[in-house]
């Protein structure tokens, strides 16, 4: 057992990092969808921003590129929250597909933008200085920027659950995924609520691509493997649910990483057979946030 | 306090509300009477909000809010405590009072410590979450999530539902509370005798109209109109 975990220790921690990149990613994505019925398939291409982001400020360059494009990345990411809300409000009353319609038209807009501006090669940005080398992990080489990834995405991860779960605006947020119309009834404008968790949530999403660039640089396509595997991680976790965006994206990241590294040919069908199974055995994901209302 | 005027109001494929003409005077308590499906839960979304007027008028203190979004209507001074309570599971009934008192506080006589006088029960279960609690808790729970809110109006809706004789007294009791502070009631309810009880006035609503008004004390002296109406004796 010890040395099948030694043997698998650099794609276990892979996995951690992808899975805390997840986590970041699926939180906003599932919160939104729990509150508001708002499917947002642009989250995909806000992390691609970040990512472009990057590229455009040199992060791997010095830490004051790496700091500017996260500055600048979360303030895209706000604003293009705020507007993505504005955007689906008049189709709030409209099924949940027709506003997620909306959003992929504008993931699709936003990702041939990038490509124009940026052209379809892969871009690699390096990790900013400092954290190029690797870290001795017991025994094993492993690289040091990976390392602070997986702190920070628990850290944010942390940060995250801790307001929602425990402060008043978390307890608002709460409220507005089990049942938001008994928000409204207390005096409490629905929008606004969508505009900052929306906001908030874009915002994570181009950080979470300004962090992952030096792992997994900037491409064409990138957005719809991202937001492929984040749909997957609230999927099994359970729309709305904070603990279980976090336990689903811990999951995923490794069975991405694991299981690519034992089982190279089975990746794909390990991915889907989870979520499959999880939708067997508890279809509303594992901890749903959601109250059903006849 | 509230006139309602020609309401019409329904969902997509049917009209549920047909012009409902409704007054409540300021202070007293209306209890609403009528069958399964005749169109109460609606007509008390529709002053709400939550449901879309398509005709008709909705006046809170002579303020028109009909058509208005649900937010603007509890600004106005409308409470609800809906059918079903729909308190929020996960979340504690200390958030709840928080929640619930961000907006009104200050803008009436409830705050949490009178709110937990009248309802001393949810005293003792404050760091419950709402999931956990008792029908009748969750019942008191949804009646002081909107009293804190500082409604001049409270709509509720079968307040009595499912819970024990011993727990409808309760709300009864905090019913009689609120009338006492001068709040004006609409009280939706099929018990008869929790209705009796608190109600001033007793109205009855036969396919999405009002179709008898009178004082409590009429209503039950006449046993043939509550026959007819409703069909109990
Ligand atoms: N969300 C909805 N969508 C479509 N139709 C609905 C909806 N809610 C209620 N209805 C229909 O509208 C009619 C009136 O329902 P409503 O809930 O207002 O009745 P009610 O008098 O409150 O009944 P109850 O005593 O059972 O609570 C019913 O025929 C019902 O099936
Ligand atoms: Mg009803």
């Amino acid at each position: 057992m010890i040395g099948w975990f030694d043997a698998n220790l650099v794609s276990i921690l892979n996995g951690f990092a992808i899975g805390s990149l997840l986590f970041i990613l699926a939180v906003g994505l599932s919160i939104v969808f729990g509150m508001m019925d708002v499917l947002n398939l642009a989250h995909g291409a806000f992390f691609l921003v970040g990512s472009y982001l990057s590229v455009t400020f040199l992060a791997g360059a010095s830490w004051g590129g790496f700091l500017t494009a996260l500055g600048v990345a979360a303030l895209v990411g706000l604003l293009a929250g705020g507007v993505l809300s504005g955007m689906t409000e008049p189709l709030a009353r409209r099924p949940i597909l027709d506003q997620a319609l909306l959003t992929l038209g504008i993931s699709l807009i936003v990702a041939e933008v990038l490509s124009i501006v940026y052209g379809n090669d892969v871009r690699s940005v390096r990790p900013p200085p400092g954290l190029r080398g690797s870290t001795d992990v017991a025994g094993d080489a492993y690289p040091t920027y990976r390392l602070l990834l997986i702190g920070i995405g628990l850290a944010l991860a942390l940060v995250v659950w801790l307001v929602v779960e425990r402060t008043s605006v978390g307890a608002l947020v709460r409220a507005s995924v089990a049942d938001r119309e008994m928000v409204s009834a207390m005096g409490i404008d629905n929008r606004k609520v969508k505009v900052a968790v929306l906001g908030l949530g874009s915002m994570l999403a181009t950080v979470a691509g300004v962090l992952a660039a030096p792992v997994y640089g900037a491409r064409p396509g990138l957005d719809e493997t991202i937001l492929l595997l984040a749909l997957v991680v609230i999927v099994i976790g359970g729309l709305g649910s904070i603990r279980g965006a976090l336990i689903g994206a811990l999951v995923i990241g490794q069975v991405e990483s694991l299981g690519r590294a034992l089982l190279p040919d089975l990746a794909s069908f390990i991915l889907f057979g989870t979520l499959a199974l999880v939708l067997v055995v508890r279809p509303r994901g594992l901890f749903a946030g959601k109250v059903a209302h006849s | 306090m509230l006139e309602v005027r020609g309401l019409r109001s329904g969902y997509r494929r049917s009209t549920v509300l047909q012009g409902v003409d409704l007054d409540v005077g300021a202070g007293r308590v209306l209890g609403l009477l009528g069958r399964n499906g005749v169109g109460k839960t609606t007509l008390v979304h529709t002053l709400m909000g939550l449901v879309t007027a398509t005709a008709g008028t909705v006046r809170i203190d002579g303020r028109d809010v009909t058509g208005r979004r649900p937010d603007v209507v509890a600004r106005a001074g409308v409470g609800l405590v809906p059918q079903g309570r729909r308190v929020w599971p996960p979340l504690t009934v200390t958030e709840h009072l928080d929640l619930a008192a961000r907006r009104g506080r200050g803008a009436g006589p409830w705050d949490v410590p009178r709110v937990l006088e009248l309802l001393p029960r949810l005293g003792e279960r404050r760091r419950h979450a709402a999931g956990q609690l008792s029908g009748g808790e969750q019942q008191m729970l949804a009646i002081a999530r909107a009293l804190l809110t500082n409604p001049r109006l409270v709509l509720m809706d079968e307040p009595s539902d499912g819970l024990a004789p011993a727990v409808v007294d309760q709300i009864g009791g905090a019913i009689g509370g609120m009338k006492a502070e001068g709040v004006t009631l609409l009280v939706v309810e099929q018990d008869l005798h929790l209705a009796f009880a608190v109600a001033d006035d007793i109205a009855v609503m036969d396919k999405g109209r009002i179709v008898h008004r009178s004082s409590t004390r009429e209503f039950r002296s006449d046993s043939s109109v509550a026959h007819a109406l409703l069909g109990v004796a």
